[in-house]
């Protein structure tokens, strides 16, 4: 059967160079990067090449990247690290990823509401560094990860010192690196936290890169691996892969982003000419090019995705929970959508290998699918 | 609206039990194209082996030993809605509501049977104890399981003619001892999970009292025996269920004394001696019926695993044969003739 993945968001594939790196890695080299034979510094000067990769794709000295087992380590590193560190509060904006909410909430911080693009609201967020004392961290996401709606780091970054000089900025920029220079967009932030499995490297591997000066307890604590702020033997294919994937994303990057960002706009205007259909995200607002997010009037996205799927279309809508269940989305909700509408919702995401091909059969999937829901069932959503 | 839907498609609410593990797998050996589906339908705290997330593990690793897809549906909003929102209110009015009884409406019957048809099913099934008939004139009811001690046709005493001809009850001819050791020989991981047996949104650890306490304002009242002398209290008069015996400072030594009446409103129960509790007509509301109104002398039940005993339908009264126990209204009252579910009523206020 033809298919479609269209769910980088959630995951990418593994780019054939990608896996290609980390074979020997797994198969062949067992050493302990920590370790001093021959082995082992062949472990670590393979880390360290990925290492090197990893902060050119983010404009980062080497010695800021500190390895992690994903996005969500990462996440949880920043927050608490800096929390633990200064005794400070967290803020961070309503639409994080619940790797950031969930830590910021066990600190007691502080949640800025969103704009209806789903963008922090400068103003609270000015409001809140001028009214609460002893704020350690502001942590606002580049890019969405349900919507892929960016935020304008820069004028954050600027509020802070115009607020105090010495709050840092965290930002998630794991659904960001693989279609925005983080060079320049990141500028602003003292630690930036990536993943590999959504830029066409491995799940398993994931950075946090913490620039000079940040003060950041280790949560992680042992050996004293990655100079004494994430403890545990790194996990050496996995971060070879990472450092392969961060290497292909800055060298094709400008063309990715050109030719998927085309494939994305044909995906979403052909669903846009489907009656009873609205873009979530509200025109104008900045996003990255890979995500069409899309609210379907009269339709459950459960059975959205239900019909999708036996025909070959890997989508989702919303987040998931531990059971698999769709969850209503507390982006959506940030956003001011109606919960009515955002059970309808679907999140179609493309990747570096997505092509003409995924476009059409997912328009003429979708549309199947949409039509035969609303006319068996024209209860859908009114629950 | 067109039917587009597969007779030979089955989808099979799996709650990652052994009764619907072995439906499915049952299912499947009839040769039927089978779609497993979990339903979520509680957010919140539930240690009663419900909607929890070990049993959503259970259902899919059950599925995938048989080789079918699982999904997951969250149907919390209608379950909240149409299932723990009346519930709720049912306990505010003195009522004692059964809200299995009415996730199996609508929930279970009522929105999954519909998505099923709206995604290609012909045929919902369940792991349900019960039979489903045809009779000779093709309608169908619905009729005790085999296994008398596990029958769950009292819960299924709403379904009509519509849902009947789309529902399969796989595990209905076998008893439970036969059940599991059909999960034992197709080495499916639930062949020795104990049964569930509470309310799922109710934890037995903080129970019933500590549920409604989050959403209702107790009101303390009275009580009263039959001459209208106070004789007790109690904290929270919406808690008490006809027949309860304890927790209303009774004073001891005297014959035992039960609820006899539960009025919210004027903040007063009523108890009495055991007598005071067998009456000679229930009144009802709320009918469903299998193919069309039935009146004149049927069997009745009145709970889950009780008897059912004869009684006169008459209009919106029962009229017992034998002096029967008070039904807490709020309970259903389900008519049988023989085996075969006629249709279902709630108890209501005399």
């Amino acid at each position: 059967m033809e298919g479609a993945y269209l769910d980088h968001a959630a995951s990418t594939p593994a780019r054939p160079e990608v896996v290609e790196a980390m074979l020997p890695w797994l198969a062949e080299h067992p050493g302990n990067p920590s370790g001093a034979h021959a082995e082992a510094r062949a472990a670590r000067r393979a880390i360290d090449d990925a290492r090197d990769l990893v902060a050119a794709l983010v404009g980062a000295q080497p010695g800021e990247v500190v390895f992690t087992s994903g996005g969500t380590e990462a996440d949880n590193l920043a927050v608490d690290g800096v929390v633990r560190s200064t005794g400070r509060l967290p803020v961070c904006s309503a639409v994080e990823h619940p790797a950031v909410l969930a830590p910021v909430a066990e600190a007691g911080g502080i949640v800025v509401p969103t704009d209806a693009g789903g963008r922090i609201d400068l103003g609270a967020l000015a409001e809140v560094l001028h009214a609460v004392g002893g704020i350690g961290l502001v942590s606002v996401m580049l890019a969405n990860n349900e919507t892929g709606v960016v935020n304008d780091l820069d004028a954050v970054a600027a509020l802070l010192v115009e607020a105090a000089s010495d709050v840092v900025l965290h930002t998630d920029a794991v659904q960001a690196a693989a279609w925005m220079e983080l060079e320049v967009a990141c500028r602003g932030a003292g630690l930036v936290s990536l993943t590999g499995h959504k830029l066409g490297g491995p799940k398993g591997a994931g950075a946090l890169v913490v620039r000079s000066g940040v003060p950041l307890a280790p949560v992680l604590r042992g050996g004293g691996q990655e100079r004494e702020r994430r403890s545990g033997t790194q996990n050496v294919p996995a971060i070879v892969g990472l450092g392969e994937a961060a290497r292909l994303v800055v060298a094709d990057r400008a063309t990715t982003v050109e030719r998927v960002g085309a494939l994305r706009d044909r995906l979403e205007a052909g669903l846009l000419a489907v009656p009873g259909t609205r873009r979530t995200v509200p025109v104008g607002t900045p996003r990255t090019p890979a995500i069409a997010h899309i609210c379907f009037d009269g339709v459950e996205s459960e059975s959205l995705l239900f019909l999708l799927e036996r025909d070959g279309v890997s989508a989702s809508a919303g987040s998931s929970c531990a059971s698999g269940a769709q969850e209503p989305s507390h982006v959506l909700a940030a956003m001011g959508v109606e919960r009515g509408s955002a059970l309808g919702s679907l999140r179609l995401s493309l990747g570096h290998a997505s092509d003409d091909g995924d476009v059409d059969h997912a328009l003429a999937v979708i549309r199947s699918a949409v039509s035969r829901l609303r006319e068996h069932d024209p209860v859908g959503g009114s629950a | 609206m067109t039917a587009r839907t597969d007779p030979a498609r089955v989808m099979v609410a799996m709650s990652g039990g052994v009764d619907s593990s072995v439906a499915a797998a049952l299912l499947l050996e009839a040769g039927y194209e089978v779609v497993g589906v979990t339903l979520r339908l509680w957010g919140g705290e539930s240690d009663s082996g419900c909607c929890a997330v070990s049993d959503v593990d259970d259902a899919r690793r059950v599925a995938d030993a048989l080789g079918i897809d699982h999904h997951v549906f969250n149907l919390g909003d209608h379950f909240e809605s149409m299932v723990v929102g009346p519930y709720v209110a049912d306990h505010a009015a003195g009522r004692t509501p059964n809200p299995c009884i009415e996730c199996n409406r609508h929930v279970k019957f009522g929105r999954l049977m519909d998505r099923a048809g709206a995604l290609g099913f012909g045929l919902l099934a369940t792991g349900h104890h019960a039979r489903v008939v045809e009779r000779p004139d093709g309608t169908r009811r619905i009729a005790r399981a085999a296994d008398s001690a596990k029958d769950q046709s009292y819960v299924l005493n709403m379904l009509g003619q519509d849902q009947l001809a789309g529902l399969l009850l796989p595990i209905g001819d076998l008893t439970k001892e036969e059940v599991r050791r059909r999960a034992t020989d197709l080495g499916l991981r639930t062949a020795d999970k104990p049964d569930s047996q509470d309310v799922c949104f109710i934890t037995r650890q903080h129970g019933r009292g500590d549920f409604l306490g989050r959403r209702l304002t107790f009101t303390p009242g009275r009580v009263v025996d039959g001459s209208g002398t106070e004789v007790g209290s109690v904290s929270a008069v919406e808690l008490v269920t006809i027949g309860q015996r304890r927790g209303m400072a009774l004073a001891g030594g005297a014959a035992p004394r039960f609820a006899v009446d539960v009025d919210v409103a004027g903040a007063t129960v009523t108890v009495g001696p055991v007598g005071d509790l067998m009456v000679d007509t229930t009144p009802v509301e709320a009918f469903s019926w299998a193919d069309g109104p039935m009146g004149g002398t049927l069997l009745v039940q009145t709970s889950a695993h009780g008897s059912s005993d004869p009684a006169v339908l008459d209009g919106d009264v029962v009229r017992w044969s034998e002096p029967h126990m008070r039904v807490a209204p709020g309970q259903s009252v389900v008519f049988y003739d023989g085996d075969e579910v006629l249709g279902g009523s709630i108890a209501r206020q005399g």
